[in-house]
């Protein structure tokens, strides 16, 4: 993970380039993988995959240090990953057993881990953003120079919650960084069926908080605008706002027909896969070989595999502790 | 050593105000936040002065945006704050309904035991003041509905004082209810009084013939009640719950067990409610004790109305409380 990015973009030298690409990939194989398992029921409940919106949250997590605070929404699979949240634990918690990352209590919607800092896994439109602004006052609070990254949907600008969450972050000026991931369709309603200004920039910047548009397909755009923000936003300038133009190339979740969108406009989007245009990207710069590409494709089926037999192997939590993680069990000081 | 405590004369507000000065001063995590709390002294008064003595960083006003500062302050108490959060009432939490029942209540579980919310919420309930239906609502059973909340409600200067130093050391969501009614109330309080439990329901008047079950703003009338009930020679037993989640069945078998009648008294309304659980428990519990039917007296099954004799009429009052229990005698007695 970048530390204290300098103001300059980084040039795209050839080991971060593999290493963006070989994260984007993880997070497609992985999801291939768990719609694969889902139709095999291993995995139930609600999966929403993250392919065609792999850029935004692998170029993102590049400008976040170990320090900082991360709440995304259910749709966070790529999120957990490009954390560097274990594959297998996160496998392990779709399966539902006590060796995943939320022992079994969350599910795909609700990956949670102390360690890298990452708070969900949030399944209500909206209500991440009020944990980021608290997230966020705290670090502020108490001197820590750290930012909280709030990823979530266009969906979620309709919620009042959006609007109360820019308004305070901005008044008290609060090292949050707003990571809105435009996909153009909450679950089926398109966003110019359900916003009367369609221009989400607008909307932030109507706060007083510094908001830019980013090609949400281009991993490297995502990196550097990210860098940017997240410096400014340590900085002490308050709240930013990044707006991530994208797409979903799969259904909102496994229940979805996708009668609200017509195929053409999947196959446009498809021409701009962040993963093949980057690879061909490399290739042309003659940064990547079909050699490099065989041995990440291997590397990952490899982890991927990991990942699945650690969930087969994984163990159900007794019965007798479904009661357990309402209260704290430890005592007060 | 035997020497009288001393005592100080103070109202209820100026209890809760105690606690969160004690509180401000013994821990640099707390901080109160909530509309008008700073530059207004508190909707109430309830925190008059606070802000000239502790600065506007650690009594934060806030914009009309309670879904917002509610779960800021779930987000500050995940990053190692101990916030106060005040609501002005019990009838503008319902705007932050979602963070307090899909967030403070579930992360804990939804993270597998990963993240616990020291959060400390409180607010006004209760109607009795003629301020109709919006802004007299007693909702404190339905938060105690949900697991994953505890659910306070001090009806006494001592319970005033000393409640909220105990939830602020409990490493979970603690809701505190000041009915506002009591806010007037006044009484001699030891100079010393400090931290009391919240686990356990109290017996503030004992008595043999029947247990009148009650907490809040209703326990007074309880009481009144009881004393009425005396000169008829019918000696009533009064238990103040306190704490409605978790509830202290042990001790309402106990004083059922004693009684053998039981009265509930409850400001919120009979369909569905706190009264309907107790009386559900102590059938469950103390069936075979019982010489008659629980008995309920609960407020009227209509929005709380402005003019003063219907409101009246809808809330449990005195003479309602000692007509049930004079009925309840005269028929199984």
């Amino acid at each position: 993970m970048t530390l204290h990015p300098d103001l300059q973009p980084p040039p795209l030298e050839r080991h971060h380039a593999v290493f963006l690409l070989r994260e984007m990939l993880r997070i497609r194989r992985f999801e291939e993988k768990c719609a694969e398992l889902y139709s095999a029921t291993k995995i139930r409940g609600f999966l929403h995959l993250y392919i065609g919106q792999e850029a935004v949250a692998v170029g993102a997590m590049q400008a976040l240090d170990a320090q900082d605070a991360i709440v995304a929404t259910y749709r966070e699979h790529g999120h957990a990953l490009a954390r560097g949240i274990s594959a297998a634990s996160i496998m392990a918690e779709m399966y539902g057993k006590q060796e995943g990352c939320s022992r079994g209590r969350g599910g795909s919607m609700h990956l949670f881990d102390a360690a890298t800092r990452f708070y969900g896994g949030n399944a209500i439109v909206g209500g991440g953003l009020p944990l980021a602004v608290g997230l966020a006052l705290a670090d502020k609070m108490q001197g820590r120079p750290h930012v909280t990254a709030c990823f979530f949907g266009e969906g979620a600008v309709a919620e009042g919650e959006f609007h109360e969450c820019m308004n305070l972050a901005a008044l008290w000026r609060l090292p949050v960084l707003f990571c809105c991931e435009n996909n153009l369709y909450a679950m089926g309603t398109a966003l110019q069926r359900s916003e009367s200004q369609t221009d989400l920039c607008l909307k932030a910047a109507s706060y007083e908080i510094p908001a830019w548009p980013v090609d949400g397909m281009d991993v490297v755009a995502c990196e550097e605008a990210t860098q940017r923000a997240a410096l400014a936003v340590r900085a002490g300038g308050g709240p930013y706002f990044l707006e991530f133009r994208t797409y979903r190339f799969r259904a909102h979740s496994m229940f979805d027909p996708q009668l609200y969108r017509d195929k053409q406009e999947i196959e446009e989007w498809k021409t701009r896969d962040p993963i093949t245009t980057f690879q061909a990207r490399l290739r042309s710069q003659g940064l990547l070989t079909d050699d490099d590409v065989q041995r990440l494709e291997e590397e990952i089926a490899a982890e991927i595999a990991h990942a699945v037999e650690f969930a087969e192997a994984g163990t159900w939590e007794p019965v007798e502790d479904l009661t357990k993680f309402v209260y704290s069990e430890r005592k007060p000081a | 050593m035997t020497a009288e405590r001393k005592t100080v004369r103070l109202t209820y507000r100026e209890a809760i105000r105690q606690a969160i000065r004690e509180a401000l001063q013994r821990d640099p995590r707390v901080f109160l936040m909530g509309e008008d709390v700073g530059r207004y002294g508190g909707c109430f008064a309830v925190s008059k002065g606070l802000l000239e003595e502790f600065g506007p960083e650690r009594i934060r006003d806030t914009p009309l945006s309670e879904s917002a500062f509610v779960g800021a302050g779930i987000g500050a108490a995940l990053g190692g704050m101990r916030p106060i959060v005040e609501i002005m009432t019990v009838n503008f939490s319902l705007l932050a309904l979602d963070q307090i029942v899909n967030n403070a209540a579930t992360i804990l579980h939804m993270s597998g035991g990963q993240f616990n919310i020291p959060l400390v919420i409180r607010m006004t309930t209760g109607a009795g003041r003629q301020l109709a239906a919006q802004h007299s609502h007693s909702l404190e059973g339905w938060y105690a509905h949900i697991p994953g909340i505890k659910v306070l409600t001090p009806a006494t200067l001592e319970d005033a004082r000393g409640m909220l130093w105990t939830a602020l050391q409990d490493p979970d969501p603690v809701l505190i209810f000041e009915h506002g009614g009591l806010y007037n109330m006044e009484g001699e309080l030891p100079a010393d009084a400090g931290a009391v439990d919240i686990d356990r329901a109290a017996v503030r008047r004992p008595g043999t013939d029947v247990s009148l079950i009650t907490y809040g703003g209703s326990l007074g009338k309880a009481l009144q009640a009881a004393e009425e009930l005396a000169a008829l020679g019918i000696q009533a037993e009064v238990v103040d719950l306190r704490t409605l989640r978790p509830l202290d069945t042990e001790t309402i078998l106990a004083s059922v067990t004693r009684t053998h009648r039981a009265v509930i008294i409850d400001e919120g309304w009979r369909s569905g409610s706190l009264s309907a659980e107790i009386s559900a428990r102590i059938m469950e519990g103390a069936f075979y004790e019982l010489d008659a039917p629980v008995a309920r007296v609960c407020s009227a099954e209509v929005p709380i109305p402005y003019a003063r004799h219907l409101e009246e009429a809808a809330l449990p009052q005195v003479g309602t409380i000692v007509a049930t229990v004079r009925e309840m005698m005269g028929a199984h007695g």
